[in-house]
């Protein structure tokens, strides 16, 4: 039980996917402009990360290495995180319009956030299990989630803060992320994983 | 060493072969209703929301073209918006059904404020929301917001209300619209010089 609590906490705060190991930038600059597009990148992505890991996981544990094909890991992982997410926007289109809506264009777009992909191969490093596949992606995805809402509710008060004309729009950005980086290195230490 | 590679490309080659049966098979199950047509042809329509046609509005109306229902019902939009239609559900253009009002050059309502009582009849009846005033206080008409549906006129207790035409002036003339294929017969091309707006709007992504 403290193992998968430390998995989590490990995940979320100490080796934080963007901000310590520097997967997933783009969308973090990218749609961090609006809290609320943010919420919804945020959403999107814990239900894509959780869902492509498990899945992942259960086609290299159970197709894969029984095959001896571990070197078909990354194209096979591609495939299957594509085919993940184009099938639950199907599902989320039918079941729930209204989360539909809110996850819009983010769904789709997450296929090609390189977090979903090093979730999947860092789990084959860690050598997870089942479970503690489960909670790696979702410790990512809440670990994402946190920095990414965090990120958007500063951007959006520096976008009305009296910045120097040199530093405006991505650059303040560059430097708020960096120093963001800089706090959660302060994490380091808090647990050993 | 071949019987390896074979192997990796039959296990990925069935992985993609199930993987697009999955998709496949989940676009069919959970295909979602809800017809894009609709959307089109509420697009074409001019949102007058007028309700000349004998619909609620314009949505109301493309539902009802999309069940079926004739395209020639919106004096409005005029030859322009049926020609569009007619393009657009590949049918045969119709003239407009004089049932439901002729087309008529763009209209705006003016209320002729000295004589208006403020009894708000007009603001409930518009349905765009273009008349601004309060109960006992003059009404005026936001003649940008206008789409010249008449409806407020029927309503006005005094009857102080007066459809203008919108005579063209150097910023909104436009040429004649093009003879589309087409066309309803008996009006010779050019004959109306003052278009409609929708048709002003067609010329215009014409020449886009």
């Amino acid at each position: 039980m403290t193992e998968y609590l430390l998995i989590l906490v490990s995940t979320i705060l100490v080796n934080n996917f963007v901000l310590v190991q520097f997967l997933g930038l783009c969308p973090f600059m990218g749609v961090s402009g609006k809290l609320e597009t943010a919420m919804g990148m945020s959403l999107a992505t814990t239900f894509v990360l959780t869902l492509s890991s498990v899945c992942s996981y259960l086609a290299y544990t159970y197709l894969l290495e029984p095959l001896n094909l571990a070197f078909l890991k990354t194209i096979t992982f591609i495939l299957v995180i594509a085919v993940v997410v184009q099938f639950t926007e199907m599902v989320v289109r039918k079941t729930s319009p209204l989360l539909y809506r809110v996850l819009g264009i983010f769904l789709p777009l997450i296929t090609t956030n390189c977090a979903v992909l090093g979730v999947a191969l860092l789990n084959l490093n860690r050598n997870n299990n089942f479970v503690e596949s489960v909670l790696y992606g979702f410790g990512a995805a809440l670990g994402f989630s946190l920095v990414l809402i965090f990120f958007a509710a500063m951007r959006e008060r520096i976008a009305v803060s009296d910045v120097p004309v040199p530093f405006r729009g991505a650059a303040i950005g560059m430097v708020t992320a960096g120093l963001m980086a800089l706090a959660f290195l302060g994490f380091t230490g808090l647990v050993s994983v | 060493m071949w019987t390896s590679i074979i192997i990796a490309v039959g296990v990925l080659l069935g992985l993609a072969a199930v993987f697009g049966a999955l998709l496949g098979f989940a676009a069919e199950r959970f295909k979602v209703e809800g017809n894009p047509l609709v959307d089109q042809i509420d697009a074409l329509l001019p949102q007058t929301q007028c309700g000349q046609c004998g619909f609620p509005g314009c949505r109301p109306y493309a539902e009802a073209i999309n069940n079926g229902a004739a395209i020639n019902k919106c004096p409005p939009g005029g030859e322009a918006t049926i020609n569009a239609l007619a393009d657009l559900l590949d049918v045969e253009p119709q003239p407009l059904d004089s049932e439901h009002g002729a087309a008529q050059a763009k209209r705006v309502a003016v209320i002729r404020e000295d004589e208006c009582i403020g009894c708000t009849k007009c603001i409930q009846a518009c349905p765009v929301d273009a008349i601004l005033g309060s109960a006992k206080h003059m009404h005026t008409v936001i003649e940008s917001e206008c789409t010249g549906c008449d409806l407020c006129v029927e309503p006005c207790p005094v009857d102080c209300i007066d459809m203008i035409v919108i005579e063209p002036d150097i910023h909104s003339w436009t040429w004649a619209p093009p003879v589309v294929k087409g066309a309803v017969p008996g009006e010779a091309p050019g004959s109306r010089l003052i278009a409609t707006d929708s048709e002003a709007k067609t010329h215009e992504e014409s020449l886009l």
